[in-house]
């Protein structure tokens, strides 16, 4: 492969498979309301 | 599932969306949307898009085209659904009655799509069993048009193929029950079971198709960039044409699985993790198919751009020609294929459930009787049209007219007339803003009512043009004026008979905020 078309290849990856992990660690920041584990009534069980 | 207050607006709400169902999570909805996104086109149309134009330099465009285009369409697409707990119709009617038809329209839609749609997995089925032993011989092409789909000369018979008939009636058997057994059990489950198969079955064929001789070539032919490519207005075209086709967005199915969504969910949050997991199989996919050409090039003794193909030739022609010549090639067969068959049912999937959820919001039925007033229709259609011998012609047509003139069409409209007007948007991107992570503001707004449209009603004018200039795949006249013109225009009539035959009386949904069980 040319250097050229390797680090195409390398941009598309960390845009988009980067772009991917950096999506899913935000969105998991951000507890699931509709998730048992979010739920208030269970938290003050726990507590 | 959090808790039902006590109120009554809650218990009404829980009992609407009983009746209605509702996926049991945010991770469910997110791999049902996914595995809606991911579908055949993934895998055999962006390999060949992203090569034809550009190669390496595509990136840019198609990168700028999911960011104006793309995303911002599916958050359209969810607010409308999130917001109003409704199908495609009943959403579009509850944000303003004059919309109801563009809901409909978008039904029509899947529904004719649906009925082609699945012959292709029933190819793809039986692909996956003929890798076992290489059924094709030594002459795929001549196996797949000849032996197996017995293709007619121009022309519409009803002379059955009994290979593709039976394989096409499993399909839709498997789907109806999927369909039946409601939206977290049939729906949720097979997407939270079939997508990370996906993943997996795909990664594990990319890993071995890189090691295959040759593969080197392939990913060089695919990613060395045509920087004057950027200059060109086609390969722009190409590059939103790619995003709207393959986000599954436009037609009805985010609305409707967004409507059966937990209310305090984060939808735009959801909606990144849906939109760059679709773009990361899509260059998944390319490296992959890439890697295979390559290493078919190499065996043939050819340059891999004389090898290069998309859609049914890729995949039931030149597929099989690499399966039988690379080591181990009964594995990558059964992978590639498998992994068709997942991909396009769990599509399959959502397009259907368009047209069902529609159905039963307008005619307020149970769902299996709703399933089987869709379902059952729409399977003998497809048996009748496309498992017969002129079924792959008359599929090329369907799809073509259809994609153009039916899917990116509604959705040029869709965005005239909600963004500009009905001024739809402030109140939608309020809706998304109150639990969303990503905040909608004017550049969202300027996105669906302007740019979007203006770039697709582009890639929608282009389309027309070369269309009534050259008629379509060298068909005849008249099987393009009723399978191509035809259905486009079928589609547009109905909804509009529907809108206004039974007008219903249509309440606002109920906006509580508080989650219920289901």
């Amino acid at each position: 492969m040319s250097t050229e078309a390797i680090v195409m290849m390398v941009i598309a990856m960390l845009l988009l498979w980067g772009g991917l992990v950096v999506a899913v660690i935000s969105l998991n920041r951000r507890p699931d309301p509709s998730d048992e584990s979010y739920d208030p009534d269970h938290l003050h069980r726990d507590l | 599932m959090a808790t039902a207050g006590p109120q009554d607006g809650t218990q009404q709400t829980g009992g609407q969306e009983a009746r209605r169902g509702a996926f049991s999570s945010r991770k469910v909805f997110i791999l049902a949307a996914i595995g809606s996104a991911v579908g055949l086109g993934n895998i055999w149309r962006f390999p060949y898009v992203a090569y034809e134009n550009g190669g390496g330099a595509f990136v840019i465009p198609y990168l700028i085209a999911l960011l104006t285009a793309g995303l911002p369409f599916l958050f359209l697409d969810y607010a409308l659904g999130h917001k109003h707990r409704g199908s495609a119709p009943l959403s579009m009617a509850r944000e303003n009655r004059k919309a109801e038809p563009l809901g409909w329209w978008q039904v029509g839609i899947c529904f004719v799509i649906a009925v082609y749609y699945a012959v292709i997995i029933a190819y793809a089925l039986r692909y996956t069993f003929f890798s076992v032993n290489k059924a094709w011989g030594d002459d795929p092409e001549g196996y797949f048009f000849g032996e197996f789909l017995q293709t007619s000369d121009p022309g519409v018979t009803l002379d059955f193929v009994a290979g593709v008939l039976i394989a096409l009636l499993v399909v839709w058997a498997a789907v109806l029950l999927i369909m039946g057994l409601g939206v977290q059990k049939g729906i949720g489950a097979t997407s939270v079971v079939f997508i990370p198969l996906l993943v997996l079955a795909f990664g594990f064929l990319v890993v071995r198709a890189l090691f295959l001789p040759g593969a080197a070539d392939g990913l060089d032919t695919l990613f060395t960039p045509d920087w004057d490519a950027l200059t060109n207005a086609s390969v722009w075209a190409a590059a939103f044409g790619q995003i709207f086709f393959s986000l599954s967005i436009g037609f009805g199915i985010m609305i409707t699985y967004a409507s059966y969504v937990g209310r305090r969910t984060d939808m735009t949050g959801s909606g990144m993790v849906v939109g760059l997991s679709n773009s990361g199989f899509e260059l998944l996919a390319g490296i992959g198919v890439f890697a295979a050409l390559g290493f078919m090039a190499q065996a043939n003794g050819t340059a891999v751009d004389e090898v290069v193909a998309d859609g049914i030739g890729l995949a039931f022609v030149a597929f099989p020609t690499i399966i039988s010549e690379a080591a181990g090639g009964s594995l990558i067969g059964v992978l590639f294929f498998g992994s068709l068959v997942i991909a396009g049912l769990t599509s399959l999937i959502s397009v259907l459930e368009v047209v069902v959820s529609a159905v039963r919001d307008k005619f307020d039925l149970r769902r299996l009787t709703a399933v089987l007033v869709v379902g059952v229709p729409a399977t003998v259609l497809s048996v009748v049209l496309f498992s017969t011998t002129s079924g792959l012609l008359v599929l090329d047509i369907v799809d073509y007219f259809i994609n153009q003139f039916g899917i990116l069409l509604v959705a040029v409209v869709t965005m005239v007339v909600l963004g500009l007007a009905l001024r739809a948007l402030p109140g939608l991107a309020a809706h998304l803003n109150r639990h969303g992570s990503l905040r909608l503001g004017k550049v969202w707004m300027a996105m669906v009512a302007v740019v979007t449209p203006l770039a697709l009603g582009y890639v929608l004018v282009r389309a027309f043009i070369d269309t009534v200039k050259e008629p379509y795949g060298g068909y005849p006249d008249w099987m393009l004026n009723v399978f191509g013109w035809g259905t486009a225009a079928l589609v547009l009539i109905v909804a509009l008979v529907i809108t206004f035959a039974r007008r219903t009386a249509v309440t606002p949904a109920d906006e509580t905020d508080q989650e219920v069980d289901r």
